[in-house]
């Protein structure tokens, strides 16, 4: 089972977060919080910022002001290859897979860290569990997969790393609507495993009946922030997003 | 004498070309695998890659031939100072640039060329440098082979296992691979990028000093020896499809024979000639490389 503190406890915490590119500042001043073992989806438009927040949350990109805590540590500012360490895995955006290594090859990159290493055989095992269908594909090209697949790899190479957390990047994104459903499930799967969750995702409906909480971003701030069920109801989301 | 003729008349002398090219494509396989190592990881071309390997003959020849030591200690400290020399390049002139456009990268690992060769010409002079061995020359059914490349191919097809097995069975070469592919995401696995990059400036420096040690007992060392084999190192990374490790390993072997029958049908100027003018219609027809895949 995945290690962490007791359910409840505030596992991320971000405070004032403004980041963006050169010039362009993609988030203001964000404030967002997750606990163990919740699932906290973080929904909104195209160009909301939502990518930026992931990739601040696990180093890509460093914020221009605010902090950044997971489990009490302090991780503003560090690089990406430091922020695993602390048990942030991150599903990025578009997978970024590595296209020309075997599915098996993938998986173990995802062990990279000396700490993953020594459980490989054993973390593997719970990835082919979880993903019968990569066990299958082991030694395929991991660019050689279906779009569901690959993004199962992804997800199962992110699991490598035995994460606490996990950022998922638009999972659904390219996916047949038959695959978003299973994936979904799947995603289901991987929470009852006891991980603890963040996504980012436009597929609004389907993220809302999958998480606890969930923040609406748009254009760089949050707008609102509720309980997934709350927001389901809310007038502007259900219209805005859900489409009802 | 013509190919045909060569041919008709004496197919011994063909088949002893076509072994010594198969023996020289070993070395220069080497070689390109260590260039294209590199680039896969950095995407810069290090035009600087063979003549690191041209110091590092040097050290050999210095070692063995001045100060008496060795051969096996004086290879060693070669294969050493390549791996020192493949970090300082990457240390001192790629890390500073790392973010600037590839081609300044480029330009910089060639400036670091011409301070090598006049640096070279104005400690040690032109003079050819050669390390004395007495190895005899082999004779397998009418054909002669010179023992010392046979051993130097025996070598860098060991090597070559090694490469291969390093980077496919440990953590780090399947993460030098990796970075080939995805630079960004490799950081996301929690492997440092400029701890990969180190690791491959290191492992492409020692194949410069292997390849190095293997080339000391086969030709004599002078400054210009990186301008005598670098173009057709590049040539070859290049008719692979740069970053194809497997590419370059064929081409090697193409790019050997061609010079090597070219120069008993005709002349050794003219394998050159012939290997070059093959790259440049090659490059019409495939500007990927031979095993790029069709647009």
């Amino acid at each position: 089972m995945s290690p962490g503190p007791a359910a409840g406890a505030t596992m991320l915490e971000l405070r004032g977060i403004t980041a963006g590119y050169g010039a362009f500042t993609a988030l203001w001043d964000v404030a967002l919080s997750v606990s163990a073992g919740e699932a906290v989806a973080v929904v909104g438009p195209n160009g909301a910022g939502k990518t930026t927040l992931l990739r601040v949350i696990s180093g890509v990109i460093a914020p221009g002001a605010g902090t950044l805590a997971f489990e009490g540590a302090p991780l503003t500012g560090r690089p990406a290859h430091e922020i695993v360490a602390h048990g942030i895995a991150h599903v990025p955006e578009g997978r970024r897979l590595f296209p020309g290594l075997t599915v098996a090859d993938n998986l173990k990159m995802g062990a990279f860290l000396p700490s993953a290493r020594k459980h490989f055989a054993e973390s593997v095992e719970r990835v082919y569990d979880l993903f019968p269908v990569l066990k299958e594909r082991r030694l395929q090209r991991a660019g050689s997969l279906s779009g569901g697949e690959q993004q199962m790899l992804a997800i199962g190479r992110a699991l490598m790393s035995r994460p606490k957390l996990i950022l998922l990047d638009e999972p659904s994104m390219g996916l047949a609507p038959v695959m978003v459903l299973r994936l979904f499930d799947l995603i289901r799967r991987v929470r009852a495993e006891g991980y603890t969750i963040l996504v980012v995702e436009q597929n609004v409906r389907q993220v809302l009946k999958l998480v606890d909480r969930a923040y609406l971003l748009e254009v760089g701030r949050i707008r609102m922030e509720g309980r997934a069920d709350e927001l389901q109801d809310s007038d502007f989301v259900r219209k805005a997003y859900v489409g009802l | 004498m013509s190919l045909v003729d060569l041919v008709v008349n004496n197919p011994l002398l063909l088949a002893e070309a076509a072994l010594n090219g198969l023996l020289l494509g070993g070395v220069l396989a080497l070689l390109a695998l260590g260039l294209n190592l590199i680039f896969g990881v950095l995407d810069i071309v290090w035009i600087v890659y063979v003549d690191l390997a041209m110091l590092c003959m040097y050290l050999i020849y210095f070692t063995v031939q001045v100060y008496g030591w060795p051969l096996l200690l004086g290879a060693a400290a070669g294969i050493a100072l390549g791996v020192v020399l493949g970090l300082a390049v990457h240390l001192l002139i790629i890390t500073p640039i790392l973010n600037s456009p590839p081609v300044n990268q480029l330009l910089a690992t060639g400036g670091l060329l011409f301070f090598i060769q006049s640096f070279a010409t104005f400690l040690w002079t032109t003079d050819h440098k050669t390390v004395r061995l007495s190895l005899p020359t082999l004779e397998f059914g009418g054909m002669f082979v010179s023992f010392s490349r046979l051993i130097a191919f025996g070598i860098a097809v060991l090597v070559m296992i090694g490469l291969y097995l390093f980077l496919t069975r440990t953590y780090i070469g399947t993460a030098i691979r990796a970075v080939s592919q995805d630079r960004g995401a490799m950081a996301l696995m929690g492997a440092n990028p400029q701890r990969v990059y180190l690791v491959t400036s290191a492992v492409g420096g020692m194949l410069a000093g292997v390849a190095a040690a293997l080339l000391i007992i086969q030709y004599s060392v002078h400054p210009f020896f990186g301008a005598a084999f670098g173009p057709i190192t590049f040539m070859i990374c290049v008719l692979g499809g740069l970053g194809n490790m497997f590419g370059a390993f064929v081409a090697a072997f193409i790019m050997s024979e061609i010079i090597s029958i070219g120069g008993v049908a005709w002349s050794s100027e003219m394998g050159y000639v012939i290997a070059f003018a093959l790259f440049i219609v090659l490059m019409f027809i495939r500007p990927g490389g031979i095993f790029a895949k069709r647009q």
